[in-house]
């Protein structure tokens, strides 16, 4: 085994401050996400720390299995559950912030207190490590020989963790699965007393810069439709500001239009949209929704080229 | 090097990790707390390994990241669980008990 040489000291004071960091940067971030992150590099980090103090094997455990396996699960299960919405910043119980931050400095001052001191000076790991011939060898001696019996409980354990996590995860139907038929009675019950409509939801906007699921559809009146998107896209705030997109391109028409009016007085009709039907305005926004997202733009950009002729 | 030291930033991990599983309500980051506390451990086997020159502490460190990989899997499938009723990953979501 190539003997990693670098100084433990320099780890050290390279590390540790940068895990006190990551440490702090998963408990303080509002963001599920960025704690996960942060909690992957103090793991790194002290894959390092492991590395300098004579332990390579468990370093690269260390990376493999903290990092590279447990962190990933978490990301895959944050992923499914909730990543659209920050941590609340509302304290349930009174003072409990700062009561808690004594209780955690008190258990670390106990900690230290306790097993903070050692008497005898390290008295590394190198003669450990080179009486079977390198780290990995001496760890593999001690597991078959003396710990094999824990060895041997651990496979179990981990089979039992297996099973035990498949049974959880399994989704059990609590009741019977809706047939179709029941699903539009259920609608058009909703729509009889409650009068939600029970067509299809109205599509996102298509505007002439952006057509991504991320833009709202615009109502008649200008408004966005909320529905034209997805709840997730609402909730974290990530959708296109469409009315400020339609009043762009309304903008750019009018330009486009007294230009064309300054060079060639005889303008044809640039955009004939035909009579708009008169029920269009008086109707919900769950009926003309689907109408909406053109008309937005395109008819105050005729609004505004009748304007200016 | 002076074993106090990585002693000592063990300590302050453990109590990072405490402070965060106390305060934290989302049940996923509570629980990256308590794995940050478990790492904590593992770096106080690793040094007393060191310092008493042989390898049973790493071995034990080795057994703490197995009993961490299962108690993670069994651990999140329960969070998952649990949002599937709740609809949410809150641990003030799960009071079924108190009502």
């Amino acid at each position: 085994m190539i003997p990693l040489t670098i100084e433990t000291d320099i780890v050290f004071w390279i590390c540790g401050p940068l895990m006190v960091a990551g440490a702090f940067g998963l408990v303080l971030f509002r963001k599920a996400v960025y704690s996960a992150l942060s909690m992957a590099f103090v793991m790194v980090n002290l894959a390092a720390l492991y590395a300098a103090m004579g332990a390579p094997l468990l370093a690269a455990a260390q990376i493999i299995v903290y990092t590279g396996a447990i962190m990933m699960l978490f990301l895959f299960v944050l992923m499914l559950v909730g990543v659209d919405r920050a941590d609340s910043l509302v304290e349930t119980i009174k003072g409990q912030r700062v009561w808690t931050a004594l209780a955690a400095i008190g258990v670390a001052g106990l900690i230290i207190a306790g097993i903070g001191h050692v008497a005898a000076a390290s008295a590394g790991l190198d003669s450990a490590n080179e009486a079977y011939g390198g780290n990995v060898q001496g760890l593999a001696a001690m597991l078959f020989n003396r710990y094999v019996f824990p060895f041997e409980l651990t496979s179990a354990l981990l089979i039992t963790a297996a099973v035990g996590a498949m049974v959880l995860a399994q989704h059990a139907r609590l009741t019977p699965k809706k047939t179709q038929a029941e699903r539009a009675a259920e609608r058009m019950e909703a729509y009889a007393t409650a009068g939600v409509h029970p067509g299809a939801l109205p599509n996102s906007g298509v505007i002439a810069r952006h057509n991504s699921i991320a833009t709202p559809a615009l109502l008649p009146d200008g408004s966005i439709s909320g529905e034209s998107v997805s709840e997730v896209l609402l909730g974290r705030g990530a959708i296109v500001d469409t009315p400020a997109l339609s009043a762009l391109t309304a903008a750019n028409f009018a330009g486009v239009a007294a230009e064309l009016e300054g060079e060639e007085p005889p303008v044809p009709p640039a955009l004939d949209t035909g009579p708009k039907p008169a029920s269009l305005e008086g109707a919900t926004p769950a009926d003309t929704a689907e109408l909406a997202p053109e008309s937005g733009a395109s008819d105050a950009a005729v609004e505004d080229e009748e304007e200016s002729k | 090097m002076n074993p106090d030291l990585v002693l000592w930033l063990a300590a302050i991990l453990f109590g990072i990790g405490a402070l965060g599983l106390m305060t934290r309500r989302n049940a996923l980051v509570a629980f990256m707390c308590v794995e940050l506390m478990l790492n904590a451990a593992n770096l106080v086997l690793v040094t007393m390994s060191n310092v008493h020159g042989g390898l049973d502490g790493q071995v034990a460190a080795f057994f703490v990241m197995v009993v961490a990989a299962a108690e993670v899997t069994v651990g999140l499938s329960i969070i998952v669980m649990v949002y599937r009723s709740r609809r949410s990953t809150s641990v003030d979501a799960a009071n079924l008990l108190k009502q």
